[in-house]
């Protein structure tokens, strides 16, 4: 990179935390350097300092958080050492930044336009005139449709997408030498974050930004690198270009990260009995909301005609975006929501026919595990008891239950002795597996589990997966499956259903959807997967 | 016109509530101790009891329970209140009398609340466990904890009987006869403690909400990105944290028009004001139950006008509101 | 245990609860200081505080001992607060509760009835239920209960509406819970705590709907109440100020030891939002 200019460079930066946190500093000695015209990603898993990172050259640290030592060089100065005069001299024009989440990230009051404008409004001397023709001009830019519109338009009247574009035009808007994205794709769609990284991409390169691209991501840092810094608990571990660190990872942190993304190739099938356990036809719900007298009524159909079948001991993967009608279709099959049409049938009961208490003394035959670990475990309950809440409600005696649920715990992989502590005690992964101990506990003959492990770490999803995989062997279990990750789905699922707008586009086994995708949306999804090259060939 | 549609189907929909009400209270009254005949026959100095049956005929008070309230409900819809057999006059013309006063005090104390309410909210959330913080919330939860006819009471010890610079009570001057802007002077000169006494308490409830608003504002990640757009402290706080912060507080206005209303009771009898409140205590003490219950019409219909006000400038400020509608 | 250690490190809420406990200790300790009638003869009226040691606070217009009043007025605050804030919570909570968990039409008559008792001014409404019921100890305490739970039941809801659909109680759900199970021990504990610190609120504002009643002499005349001795204390206002401004003290003391004890704990079972 010696033809470029070295934008920022941090020199042995530490950040210290408050006392009382699980470490005393949020960042030691961490050095690197971000020329013009690159991509430089910072990846790690959380809590390892790498927002923090964004923040402190930002100078935008929390009150108690503090830099006490190193330096932050841009363009000749010391910025540890700027006045707050000048920091924000420097913050929005030389360098700008854009978050996760568009939505908290624009004030929800004022208009697009109005946001953006206040960057040359701050900074400029521009008439209200020449500020609106660039605030246009920008929105055409970040290829948000009809410019005029969105500029009048208020955050919540946009999409999650164009939400990102419109703080990417408003990052991009004085021309800034660095820009700083803290996870900017995270909480988009597949299919939205490949449209974003482009343009971040297309952007970049036009005006030779420099760009520091926090993610958690290995599939992005693929798409997008230029150069790769990996951290770990506040320390930088290893940095180099993007084929060195992705081929050839030196340190042991990095291997190990690398290895737990999920690549997109499905395993050798397994062997499908004749027989279906699950018969889901026909099964519809539409929501309506409220409307006075009618008025103002909204009629939204969630999921649309949906039949799929489930053979004994296999594994149905539900794939698709938000909005898909997945979740819906999840909760439908368990029960949670009454579908409107059709019948889901299992081991010859029609459950869609069911009445609401015939359906709670049968609930042990099919059970759910949630997304959120967090929010899925009653947190005034003790561990041991959660598992054994199941059995309790069915008629099991409480000291039975409970020494059975502690048996469980075993087979998850859990410490038995752990089943006196309370949920905020455990770590994400550690809570998953209570959650699915819990529905375990009910010997259910078919496991829905909703995106289990989309709210995980990588290292963390891939011991979880591979705990779902040795329980589905070991017990017989046949799992419905619901993710928006196919790499994830590909790993676990024999059968794949690719749902879009509430309705199915396309089923059938997993490698065939993924090898051969006969829908135009499969194949956008597929091809939307970051880093797709290197997901398909990275070795496990 | 979309936010006059909503806030009219939001007034719409407050038409059950109010017929509740009625209803409710109508019946509630029924268990009293004595009918409007009772106290009429008591302000007459008694009298025997062919006459009260004669009077209760005339009042339709024979009629059975159901029937009476149907009558009531229907009287209501003509905009008639019946008739108060203390004061000799239809319900209508006296609350129409004591109207004024209680709509004066009601909207200077809540401006006042509201005004230094927020100011001082700003302030206190600006200087965040400093010592402007601490001394405001510490007023503040005095001003909550202070009743306010002790508050009225000391004020008129202080500044009426010491220090002799505002009247002690009444709603003007009635010794002599003052006409335009001295008379309105005169009056303001009137209202100031009851204004203070009354709005004492609100402002302590909407300078906490103040602060607690503003703080929570002040983490939200759009200041964050304020922040990283280069603004300057002052114009986060106008631009970005000021009307975000002030939903809550505008809600609280809806929610707390009827403590207002409920505490002018008090305040008008400590300062001898004659107005709704007042009305209401001596309907209760003098047992005018048909006055009672045109009070509690009228109060019922102040609080759902505050509130579709309050509506209106809620969906002003903030534009989401439309869309859920 | 955080939570105790926490609330004794904020000088404001061990402040409240110092103060909390004096005027506590003064209800029970009432009968033992002055065990004659409050409400009795004592002595010359009007007598200055602490311009003869046998009344230290005064006397009042008809020669009652305005320290014995005091103390046995904490137990009548004491009381009527804490009887009308239960009855307010508990109705408060199943009103709450019900509606934020079944939503629907239930939601809708629920939430109607809680509008309007919002609407209709809650002193007016105290006053319809005075005149109708008369002003005895008990008809007093549970009017002041009847009219303050709309606020805990709005909260309540409120805590429903968002726990209602956490994935924890739909979990319960799967697992062939019941809707009674379901909304008293999964939901309700978790919806709790703010509604506990809520009842400082309430309380306070009980203490004071009731002072005010007693000042307009609605309230029940045979006990000795702050807010009498205040009412009473106004027909001699001008030159005796003190009959009415030593029960005001009284009760502003009481209603601040009540609202500091209530921050005190709002920050420290929820120190995520501490000084708000």
């Amino acid at each position: 990179m010696s033809e470029h200019e070295t934008i920022l460079s941090l020199d042995r930066l530490s950040v210290r935390l408050p006392g009382g946190a699980d470490r005393t500093h949020a960042l030691r000695d961490v050095s690197l350097e971000i020329a013009s015209n690159e991509i430089v990603c910072v990846v790690g898993e959380s809590g390892s300092g790498k927002s923090m990172m964004a923040n402190a050259v930002m100078r935008l640290l929390p009150n108690e958080v503090t830099i006490d030592d190193g330096r932050i060089m841009f363009e000749g100065r010391d910025l540890c050492a700027a006045s707050m005069a000048e920091m924000r001299e420097v913050r929005g024009d030389g360098i700008a930044m854009i978050f996760q989440e568009p939505m908290t990230a624009l004030n929800p009051l004022r208009t697009i336009g109005d946001q953006i404008a206040e960057m040359f409004s701050i900074h400029t001397d521009l008439s209200k005139s020449e500020i609106n023709t660039r605030v246009l001009a920008l929105l055409a830019d970040v290829r948000i449709p009809d410019s005029k519109v969105a500029a009048k338009a208020y955050p919540h009247e946009l999409s999650g997408g164009q939400r990102q574009r419109a703080m990417i035009a408003m990052a991009l808007a004085l021309d800034p030498k660095l820009l700083i994205a803290d996870e900017p794709t995270t909480a988009l769609d597949v299919t939205t974050q490949a449209q974003i990284l482009k343009l971040i991409r297309d952007l970049q390169q036009r005006r030779k930004t420099a760009v520091m691209f926090i993610t958690h991501d290995f599939g992005v840092v693929a798409e997008i690198a230029d150069r790769v810094v990996v951290m770990q608990h506040g320390v930088i571990v290893e940095q180099g270009t993007a084929t060195e660190v992705l081929h050839h990872p030196q340190h042991a942190y990095t291997r190990q990260l690398i290895a737990a993304v999920p690549p997109l190739k499905a395993p050798p099938p397994r062997a499908l009995a004749a027989d279906n356990i699950l018969t889901i036809s026909d099964v519809s719900k539409t929501y309506r909301t409220g409307g006075f007298l009618g008025r103002g009524a909204r009629v939204t159909p969630a999921v649309k005609n949906v039949s799929l079948t489930l053979p004994r001991g296999a594994t149905l993967g539900i794939v698709g975006e938000s909005g898909s009608g997945k979740s819906t279709l999840a909760r439908c099959i368990v029960r949670l929501i009454d579908p409107d049409t059709g019948s889901i049938v299992l081991d010859g009961n029609d459950w869609a026919k069911m009445s609401r208490e015939e359906v709670r003394r049968e609930t042990q035959h099919i059970q759910m595990v949630f997304q959120d670990p967090f929010a899925s475990l009653n947190p005034r309950r003790k561990a041991a008891e959660l598992v054994a809440q199941g059995p309790i409600v069915h008629g099991a005696p409480r000291a039975k239950a409970i020494a059975d649920a502690k048996a469980l715990f075993a087979l998850v992989g859990l410490d038995p002795s752990a089943g006196d502590r309370y949920p905020h005690e455990f770590s994400g992964g550690q809570r998953q597996r209570i959650g699915l101990a819990r529905a375990l506990a009910l010997k259910p003959d078919v496991l829905v589990a909703d995106e289990p492990v989309s709210a995980l770490d990588v290292s963390v999803q891939a011991q979880v997966l591979k705990l779902l995989a040795e329980l589905r062997q070991q017990l017989g279990l046949s799992i419905v499956f619901i993710t928006h990750d196919l790499r994830v789905a590909a790993q676990i699922c024999d059968l794949v259903a690719v749902m879009k707008d509430g309705a199915v586009v396309e089923h059938g086994l997993a490698g065939e959807v993924f090898g051969n995708p006969q829908h135009p949306y499969t194949r956008a999804l597929l091809d939307s997967i970051p880093g797709g090259a290197f997901a398909r060939e990275h070795k496990v | 016109m979309r936010i006059l549609s909503l806030a009219g189907r939001r007034l719409a929909a407050s038409i059950p509530t109010l017929v509740l009400i009625l209803i409710g209270v109508f019946l509630l009254l029924q268990f009293a101790p004595g009918d409007t005949v009772d106290a009429m026959m008591a302000q007459m100095g008694g009298g025997d009891a062919a006459t009260a049956k004669e009077l209760r005929k005339f009042y339709g008070l024979d009629l059975s329970i159901p029937a009476q309230l149907g009558n009531y409900l229907w009287r209501l819809v003509r905009l008639d209140l019946g008739f108060s057999s203390i004061y000799g006059k239809p319900v209508a013309s006296v609350i129409i009398e004591r109207l004024p006063p209680t709509i004066l005090l009601m909207t200077a104390s809540l401006s006042f609340a509201f005004f230094f309410g927020l100011l001082f909210g700003v302030i206190a959330a600006r200087g965040v466990n400093r010592w402007p913080d601490t001394l405001i919330s510490t007023l503040g939860l005095i001003f909550y904890a202070t009743p306010s006819f002790w508050f009225g009471l000391m004020a008129i010890v202080v500044f009426s009987v010491y220090l002799q610079w505002l009247p002690p009570g009444g709603f003007e001057d009635i010794g002599t006869v003052r006409t335009g802007i001295w008379r309105m002077l005169d009056i303001a000169s009137h209202l100031v403690l009851p204004t203070l006494t009354l709005g004492l308490i609100f402002l302590a409830i909407y300078l906490r909400i103040m602060r607690a608003s503003m703080l929570e504002v002040l983490n939200l990640d759009y200041v964050r990105t304020a922040r990283a757009k280069g603004l300057d402290e002052t114009r986060v706080v106008t631009r970005h944290v000021l009307r975000n912060a002030l939903l809550p507080m505008v809600t609280l206005i809806g929610l707390q028009a009827g403590t207002m209303l409920g505490g002018s009771v008090v305040v008008e009898s400590v300062f001898s004001l004659p107005g709704l409140g007042r009305l209401a205590y001596e309907s209760v003490v003098q047992r005018d139950l048909n006055t009672l219950l045109g009070i509690v019409f009228v109060s019922a219909l102040l609080v759902i006008s505050v509130n579709f006000v309050v509506d209106l400038i809620y969906a002003r400020l903030d534009p989401r509101i439309t869309a859920e509608g | 245990m955080d939570a105790v250690k926490r609330y004794f490190r904020s000088p404001a809420a061990v402040a409240g609860l110092i103060l909390l406990v004096i005027v506590i200790a003064m209800a029970i300790s009432a009968g033992w200081f002055y065990p004659r009638d409050p409400l009795a003869l004592a002595g010359r009226p009007l007598v200055w505080p602490f311009s003869n040691p046998r009344f230290l606070l005064g006397t009042d217009n008809s020669g009652r001992d305005i320290a014995a009043q005091i103390f046995y007025g904490a137990r009548i605050s004491l009381l009527i607060g804490g009887v009308a804030t239960a009855i307010a919570i508990l109705i408060g909570i199943l009103v709450g509760a019900f509606a934020g968990y079944y939503g629907g039409w239930v939601d809708n008559v629920l939430m109607r009835i809680t509008e309007a008792f919002q609407t209709l001014p809650n002193f007016v409404l105290l006053l319809v239920l005075v005149a109708v019921f008369g002003s005895t100890l008990t008809t007093v305490t549970i009017a002041v209960g009847v009219v303050s739970w709309p606020a805990p039941a709005r909260l309540t809801r409120a805590e429903f509406l968002s726990l209602r659909n956490r994935e924890f109680v739909q979990a319960g759900r799967t697992l062939g819970m019941k809707n009674i199970q379901l909304i008293f021990r999964e939901i309700l504990p978790n919806a709790l705590p703010p509604v506990i610190v809520y009842a400082s609120v309430v309380m306070a504002v009980a203490i004071l709907l009731e002072s005010a009643l007693a000042f307009l002499r609605l309230s029940d005349p045979n006990v000795a109440s702050w807010g009498n001795l205040i009412g009473l204390g106004r027909d001699v206002l001008r030159v005796q100020w003190y009959v009415s401004a030593i029960p005001g003290i009284a009760i502003l003391v009481t209603v601040l030891a009540v609202s500091l004890v209530g921050q005190g704990l709002n920050d420290a079972l929820n120190p995520r939002l501490k000084g708000r």
